[in-house]
């Protein structure tokens, strides 16, 4: 049974298009705000502009930790490039996955903090090197062959290598997309949504896990639960 | 100098899963109990839904101590140990047994005759000539009524295959019998994991709802599982999951018997010129304690364990506590886990809110319930699919070999497929053999300037071929569910640190090739008890800690009904 079900449902999930039905979707907006309104979590605060995320900037301006101006401009583009934003929606960039790096780099990740220093730096004067143009500049075709050519190894300059470099980006281009909203990246959910995650929720009813139209995203951070409100800790 | 502190009955190092279930059946023959443990208390407060912190960072391990003393590995003596980043077990009053799976299986009847059934069915030449694997000093039937016990302590859901030989296909029929049914109901099912069943059914096989030790439904005072997906690696929200922390240690602590003493870091097992032991002494914070005991009960986990007693040195014990044999460490083996086959549907799976342990099990190709006359191996391997999905580990999902792993591309693949993949889990016999032992490590350290433990071990070729038939056998299940793509990841040969670790106080009644006795007790130390995977001599198919639980609460119970002997009092 669950088999035919799930047999007839491929076709219409066979697009890429957003997942949540138009239902779903809809009941969603009440769920969203109400959270909004009665949240206490820093973070959900900052984020509850929901403007939403459009063209190539980061919407919200806000001040970078600890990597300068020039590394984080270098790192946007990069993770934009890695998960872009394109005809399918929004990507790392709008997910704000640079301020996630950024919180890291100044506590849980510090240690790798030169060799994202390196790294950055490697990237940007391969670009002034082939283009006399910063990375962030470059049209997105020279990023992405420079990019190849970093994971390539064809590129010099790293704390060990750049294949290594840019798969840590990697990686953490999706722990930012995907976290919990509460460590600085996955803004309005953007990550959540573009998997067709519902979201954290206390618990899951049996409809849920056998017929995802009747599940609206829950567009909460863990944190927003009240058994799990606390102050975030420095620096994440 | 350490502080003196008042004498008891008995010291259990460790409170974790194994330990933790020990203490009930220690107090409630009224003994008194001091319960050492590395590690804090932890409230659901600490159990968020949040994956970052639980399975990417190291998690809320109140004290880091597991991972400052990750042992090192090497797979043979040509090699030197390198030591890896973490291990996750969790330091913590309930242990392990706080985040993990919560798989609570039986190990079946096979698993305690391996030599004798084998040699039996197919000729002695079927043994792998360099495994120093022995039969149990018993059989499963010994164990029953301790798997019986813990079951109903803690609470484990699940379906029974075979009470008092009334066989049940909706169960595994392969299990030994047991006693009554399981105190509740299996997890519920899902549409996933119906429609493996179903697939399984076709091809022949007896799919079965795998046991947890989580409830399916209110038990004592503990609810149901809520299923909200974070059960891997994190702590249960609500006490849905039967942890030791929330079950045996409160119910231990209402005798007021138990004394829980917390960031008690055991650094040595003291004993007396008599050759017995006499206390412990462990560190808390800047101070020194020891602690005098009529009788200890090890229970720090399978590396710790081995590792206390071979610091334990004295006099009478030069190599090590209860080591004069020398097989402390020895006959140390790891669950071969590796070698999972991961799959791609055609269709979402709806596995957002799953658990490792809601799941469907195939036991038709493990142990020795299929005729090997026809293969070259002994054992088998455990088929298991279960529902768990988080977004963070989704997006790193296989891309299959149809999408580049950036860009556009990939982005609109995770889109398009991240709720339609899904990894087995396929636990595989691990034989015991010469060459795979523990030792202390030469060189590496923990921050305290204590030798961690080395790792000196590989799978053989029984392993590697199991693997590679259990593997064929999980490919077909998956194919038969409707699975466009198969990935079949590499079978490995280096047998790194584990958290299904066993061995190096094996039990058994030969002094010579074991270390504790047929009740856990020390061959060469009467009073002194070892708890644990690391007594096992077999792994089986299946995860270890029901296993170990059942045998804690027998040696637990042996002590109390012989308690003048063992004590010496
Ligand atoms: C993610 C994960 C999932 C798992 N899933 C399953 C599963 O589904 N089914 C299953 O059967 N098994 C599973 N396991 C394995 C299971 O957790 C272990 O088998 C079990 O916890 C072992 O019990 P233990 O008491 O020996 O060790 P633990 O539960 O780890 O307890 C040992 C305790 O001793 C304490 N300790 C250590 N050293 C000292 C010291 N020197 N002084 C004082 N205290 C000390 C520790 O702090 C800890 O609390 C899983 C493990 C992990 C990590």
């Amino acid at each position: 049974m669950a088999n035919n079900k799930n047999s007839t449902r491929s076709t219409s999930d066979s697009s890429t298009a957003p997942r949540f039905s138009r239902r779903a979707l809809l009941k969603q907006a009440g769920v969203a705000s109400a959270v909004a309104l009665g949240s206490s979590a820093p973070l959900a605060n900052a984020a509850s502009d929901h403007t939403p995320p459009t063209g190539n900037s980061i919407p919200v301006r806000e001040a970078f930790e600890t990597l300068t101006a020039a590394e984080s401009e270098t790192l946007d583009a990069m993770v934009d490039r890695i998960l872009p934003s394109d005809a399918n929606g929004p990507g790392a960039r709008e997910a704000r996955a640079v301020h996630f790096i950024d919180r890291a780099l100044a506590g849980y990740l510090s240690s790798q903090r030169t060799t994202y220093a390196l790294g950055l730096l490697a990237i940007d004067t391969a670009a002034q090197t082939q283009h006399g143009k910063a990375f962030h500049l470059l049209a997105p075709a020279q990023q992405d062959a420079l990019l190849q050519a970093v994971a390539n190894n064809e590129i010099d300059g790293f704390a060990s290598t750049g294949a290594a470099f840019f798969s840590l980006v990697r990686n953490h281009t999706i722990d930012g997309t995907f976290s919990d909203p509460y460590y600085g990246g996955n803004r309005d959910y953007i990550g959540w949504d573009m998997l067709g995650y519902p979201g954290v929720r206390m618990g899951a009813s049996p409809a849920d896990v056998r017929d995802e139209e009747t599940i609206a995203p829950s567009h909460q951070s863990a944190y927003d639960l009240p058994p799990f409100t606390k102050q975030p800790v420095g620096g994440a | 100098m350490a502080e003196q502190l008042q004498k008891t009955d008995v010291v259990v190092i460790g409170l974790g899963a194994v330990g933790g279930v020990a203490v009930l059946p220690l107090v409630s023959a009224g003994l008194r109990v001091v319960g050492l443990e590395a590690g804090s208390w932890l409230s659901t407060r600490d159990f968020a839904p949040d994956e970052l912190r639980n399975n990417s960072r190291d998690w809320p391990q109140s004290v880091q101590k597991a991972n400052q003393e990750v042992p090192t590995s090497r797979a043979n003596e040509s090699e030197t140990a390198t030591q890896g980043s973490g291990h996750p077990m969790m330091n913590a009053v309930g242990g392990t047994s706080l985040h993990y799976w919560a798989q609570s299986w039986r190990l079946s009847p096979w698993d305690f005759k391996v030599v004798s059934e084998t040699t039996r069915r197919y000729g002695a030449a079927r043994l792998p000539a360099d495994s120093t694997v022995e039969d149990w000093p018993f059989a499963l039937e010994e164990l029953e009524p301790f798997y019986d016990k813990v079951e109903y302590a803690l609470g484990v859901s699940g379906i029974a295959g075979n009470v008092q030989g009334r066989l049940n296909s909706n169960g595994n029929i392969f299990e030994g019998a047991r006693a009554r049914e399981y105190p509740m109901p299996p997890l519920r099912s899902s549409g996933f994991t119906d429609m493996m069943s179903d697939a399984a059914r076709r091809l022949g096989w007896h799919p079965f709802q795998g046991p947890a030790a989580i409830n399916s439904q209110l038990y004592g005072n503990r609810p149901g599982c809520l299923y909200h997906g974070f059960c891997d690696r994190g702590g249960c929200h609500v006490s849905a999951k039967s942890s030791t922390a929330v079950t045996t240690i409160p119910e231990a602590m209402k005798s007021g018997l138990l004394d829980v003493v917390t960031h008690a870091r055991v650094m040595k097992i003291v004993t007396d010129s008599n050759g017995r032991v006499s206390g412990v002494e462990y560190r808390r914070g800047n101070d020194t304690l020891f602690q005098p005991a009529d009788v200890v009960l090890l229970a720090s986990h399978t590396y710790e364990n081995s590792r206390i007693l071979l610091l334990s040195t004295s006099g009478d014990f030069p190599n090590g506590l209860a080591n004069n044999a020398g097989q402390v460490g020895r006959h140390y083996f790891s669950h071969h886990q590796g070698a999972p086959v991961t799959a791609l549907f055609p269709h979402n799976l709806h596995n957002w809110y799953g658990l490792p342990a809601q799941g469907v099990a195939i036991d038709d190709w493990a142990d020795d319930n299929f005729d090997h006359g026809d293969v070259d191996f002994i054992g088998g391997g455990n088929l298991w699919v279960h529902t768990n999905r988080r977004p963070m580990s989704a997006a790193r999902m296989s891309t299959f070999g149809r999408a580049p792993s950036w860009g556009s591309e990939w982005k609109a693949f995770i889109m398009q497929n991240a709720d339609r993949s899904n990894s087995s889990y396929i636990q595989k016999t691990t034989l015991p053999y010469e060459s795979n032992y523990l030792d202390l490590d030469p060189t590496v350290k923990d921050r305290l300037g204590i030798p961690v433990i080395r790792i000196t071990a590989e799978y053989k070729e029984n392993e590697l071929k199991i693997a590679a038939f259990t593997q064929d056998k999980m490919e077909q299940w998956f194919r038969e569910a409707g699975a466009v793509e198969i990935l079949r990841s590499g079978l490995g040969r280096a047998m790194g640190p584990s958290t299904h670790a066993y061995g190096g106080t094996r039990m058994g009644d030969n002094a010579r090739s074991n270390v504790v006795d047929r009740h856990g007790f020390a061959h060469e130390v009467p009073n002194l008890g070892v708890l644990g995977a690391s007594v096992m001599g077999t792994s089986g198919a299946r995860n270890p800690t029901l296993t170990a639980q059942a045998l804690a609460w027998r040696t637990a119970e042996h002590l109390a009904q012989n308690w003048q002997r063992i004590a010496g009092a």
